[in-house]
C-alpha cells in the first residue's frame, strides 16, 4: 500500500465493547463541540479549507524519509494540523482523516474509530496546539519551532500511551508488555514526526509567515495552552510511572473494579458496580479518583470552550 | 501520473449494490458490534457470523471469497495481542523459560487470542464489503441521514475529492526528490538523517502551501458557482421494501448469532 499504517490505528476486535463505547462518547462530545464552534462562526469558507487540509494530511503521510534498516519516518499530522489551522479546525480535519482511513481503507476499525479519533485526532491536536500556544506570542522563531517539535513528539507519545491503556483495559495486552512496546516504538516514530513538523513549519515561516500569524490571532485562546499543557503534563507524569511500575497501575485498576468492568460485556457491568468503590485501599481510591478528575475536567473545559457563544 | 488507486468501489449490478446505503452502514456497524459482544469461546456463533459474511459476499456478486482475499490487512496488529497467549490465567499446557521469565501457554490464553483475531478478521471483511458495494458519495449521504453533522460530512466529501489531486501532488514531490538524488556506484546516497528529515519536512511544508492556496482557489470557484456551505444531491435515497426487508433479516440473523453464542 502507498502509505504505511502505524500501530496506532486500532482495528475492530482489539478493544472491548465498553472501552470502545466510552471512547466513542468522549470523541463524539468533543467533535460535537468543534462542529458547533465552526457552525457558529458561519464561515463557510472554512469547510473547503478543512476538507483540502484533511486531504493534505493524507497526502503528507505519504512523504517519508529513509531512517535506517528499511524503516522510514513519516507524519501523523495531528500537531501540524492543529498548529496551522487552530485547535477546533485541526480536530475536525483529523477526525475526517481518521474516519476516511477507517471507512475506506480499513486502517482502524469502525467500533474502535472513537478510540482512534480520541488518540490520533483529539489528544494530538490538544497537546500540539496547547503546547505550541504556551510559548507563542512574542517568542522568537527558534523557540516557537522547538516548542512545535516537542509538542509533536509529545502528541505521538500521548497517543501511543492512550492506545496502550485502551488495549490493556480491553484485556488485549498486559500493561507491562504493551506500555514499553508502544512507547518504545513511538519514541522513534515521534522523533520523525517532530523533525518533519519542525522543518515543515520552518519552511512555512520562511515563505508565508502571514499564515502562522493568522493562526495565532483568531483560532484559539490561552485556555488551549492550559488544557494542552495539562494533558501533556499528565502523560509525562503518568507514563514513566506506568512503565516503571505497570503492576502498580494494574493493581489500582483491578482494585477499583475498573479493569473488570472494562473487559466485560455491558450487561455484566451492573452487578459489578455494586462493589467497585468499596473495600479497597485509600491510596488506590485517591489515585483512580485523581486520574478521573483530571480526565473529566479536561473534557468539561474543552466542551465548555466549544459551546461558549462567541460572536 | 494520475492516482486512482484509492477507490475501493467495485462497479457491478447486485442486490447489495442496490441496497440503501443507510441499511448497509447500519448493518455493518451492527455486525461489528455483534462480533464484539460474542463471548470468547463461542465458536459456533463465530462460524455463523462467517457464514453470514459469505452470504453477503455472494449477494454482492463480487465472488464469495472477495473479502477473504483481502482480509489480512489487520493481521500485523495481532502482534500486540500475542502476549495474551501467556498472560491469561488458566491451566498451563506448555511452559518454557525465556529472558529469565517463566512463560506458560494456557488453553484460556489460546481461546482469548483466537477470539480477538477472529473478531477482527470478520469485522474487517464486512467493512471491506461495505466500501466495495457502496460508492463514496452514497456513503457520505448515508452518514448525513444518520445525523452525522453536515460540517463533518462536507469535510469528508472534500477530503475524498481532493485526496486524489493532492496525492498526485505529493507523488510529484517524491518523484522530483528521486530525480535529484543521484548516487554514484558504491557511494552513500543523500546526507545525514537530519538532512533527509529536513528535506522531507520542506516537502511537507511545500505541499501544505500548495494545498492551502489550492483551497482558496477552490473556494472562490465554488462561490462563483453559488456555493453557500451546503452540498446537494440529486439522489433521493428512499427506503424501499427490499431495504426494510434486508434490515430486518440482518437484525434477526445477528440476534440468532447472539443467542447461539450463549447456549
Amino acid at each position: 500500500m502507498l502509505y504505511s499504517p502505524t500501530p496506532l490505528h486500532i482495528p475492530d476486535g482489539f478493544l472491548s465493547l465498553v472501552v470502545s463505547l466510552i471512547c466513542w462518547i468522549i470523541s463524539a462530545l468533543i467533535v460535537a463541540a468543534a462542529v458547533s464552534r465552526v457552525n457558529r462562526s458561519l464561515d463557510e469558507r472554512k469547510i473547503p479549507l478543512m476538507g483540502v487540509m484533511a486531504a493534505f494530511i493524507f497526502a503528507a503521510q505519504m512523504i517519508n524519509f529513509p531512517v535506517a534498516g528499511g524503516t522510514s519516518g513519516h507524519l501523523l499530522g495531528g500537531a501540524l494540523a492543529a498548529i496551522m489551522l487552530g485547535p477546533w479546525a485541526g480536530i475536525l480535519t483529523m477526525t475526517a482523516v481518521i474516519a476516511v482511513q477507517g471507512l475506506l481503507f480499513q486502517d482502524g476499525g469502525l467500533l474502535t474509530m472513537g478510540a482512534n479519533i480520541l488518540n490520533m485526532g483529539l489528544i494530538t491536536a490538544a497537546i500540539g496546539y496547547g503546547f505550541y500556544r504556551l510559548v507563542s506570542g512574542r517568542s522568537s522563531k527558534t523557540v516557537k519551532l522547538s516548542a512545535a517539535g516537542i509538542a509533536a513528539w509529545l502528541s505521538v507519545m500521548a497517543a501511543a500511551f492512550l492506545a496502550s491503556l485502551q488495549l490493556w483495559l480491553s484485556g488485549t495486552s498486559p500493561l507491562r508488555v504493551v506500555i514499553p512496546a508502544m512507547l518504545g516504538v513511538h519514541a522513534l516514530i515521534g522523533l520523525g514526526e517532530a523533525l518533519i513538523t519542525v522543518f515543515a513549519l520552518g519552511f512555512i515561516f520562511q515563505t508565508r509567515p502571514d499564515l502562522l500569524d493568522e493562526t495565532q490571532a483568531d483560532k484559539g485562546g490561552k485556555t488551549w495552552a492550559y488544557v494542552g499543557g495539562a494533558i501533556a503534563l499528565f502523560v509525562v507524569l503518568l507514563s514513566p510511572f506506568a512503565s516503571a511500575d505497570p503492576d502498580g497501575l494494574e493493581r489500582v485498576a483491578e482494585d477499583s473494579g475498573f479493569l473488570h468492568a472494562a473487559q466485560s460485556a455491558p450487561y455484566q457491568i451492573i452487578p459489578d458496580y455494586a462493589v467497585p468503590f468499596l473495600g479497597q485501599t485509600a491510596l488506590s481510591t485517591i489515585a483512580a479518583g485523581a486520574a478521573g478528575v483530571v480526565v473529566v475536567a479536561a473534557i468539561v473545559v474543552l466542551v465548555a470552550r466549544g459551546l461558549k457563544a462567541k460572536p | 501520473m494520475h492516482v486512482n488507486l484509492f477507490d475501493r468501489y467495485q462497479e457491478t449490478q447486485s442486490f447489495l449494490h442496490r441496497l440503501d446505503p443507510r441499511v448497509k452502514v447500519l448493518a455493518t456497524i451492527f455486525y461489528v458490534v455483534s462480533n464484539a459482544l460474542l463471548p470468547d469461546g463461542a465458536w459456533f456463533a463465530f462460524f455463523a457470523a462467517w457464514i453470514f459474511l459469505l452470504a453477503c459476499n455472494a449477494l454482492s456478486k463480487l465472488g464469495w471469497n472477495y473479502t477473504l482475499k483481502r482480509s489480512l490487512i489487520a493481521l500485523p496488529f495481532a502482534l500486540i495481542a500475542i502476549t495474551v497467549l501467556f498472560t491469561t490465567k488458566g491451566t498451563p499446557l506448555f511452559s518454557f523459560e525465556l529472558f529469565s521469565v517463566h512463560w506458560a501457554l494456557s488453553l484460556a490464553g489460546i481461546t482469548r487470542f483466537a477470539a480477538i483475531l477472529i473478531r477482527s478478521w470478520l469485522s474487517v471483511q464486512m467493512a471491506l464489503l461495505l466500501v466495495a458495494a457502496t460508492t463514496f458519495p452514497d456513503l457520505i449521504h448515508a452518514l448525513e441521514h444518520l445525523r452525522i453533522p453536515k460540517v463533518l460530512t462536507a469535510i469528508i466529501a472534500f477530503l475524498y475529492r481532493y485526496l486524489f489531486v493532492l496525492t498526485d501532488e505529493s507523488f510529484r514531490l517524491l518523484r522530483a526528490r528521486e530525480a535529484r538524488s543521484v548516487a554514484a556506484e558504491g557511494m552513500k546516497r543523500g546526507g545525514s538523517l537530519l538532512w533527509r528529515a529536513k528535506n522531507a519536512g520542506n516537502m511537507v511544508g511545500q505541499l501544505f502551501l500548495r494545498s492551502y492556496e489550492r483551497s482558496d482557489r477552490i473556494y472562490q470557484a465554488m462561490t462563483a458557482r453559488g456555493y453557500s456551505g451546503r452540498l446537494y444531491t440529486l439522489n433521493p435515497h428512499e427506503m424501499k421494501s427490499a431495504d426494510y426487508f434486508a434490515a430486518a433479516l440482518t437484525l434477526t440473523f445477528l440476534s440468532f448469532i447472539q443467542i447461539l453464542g450463549r447456549i
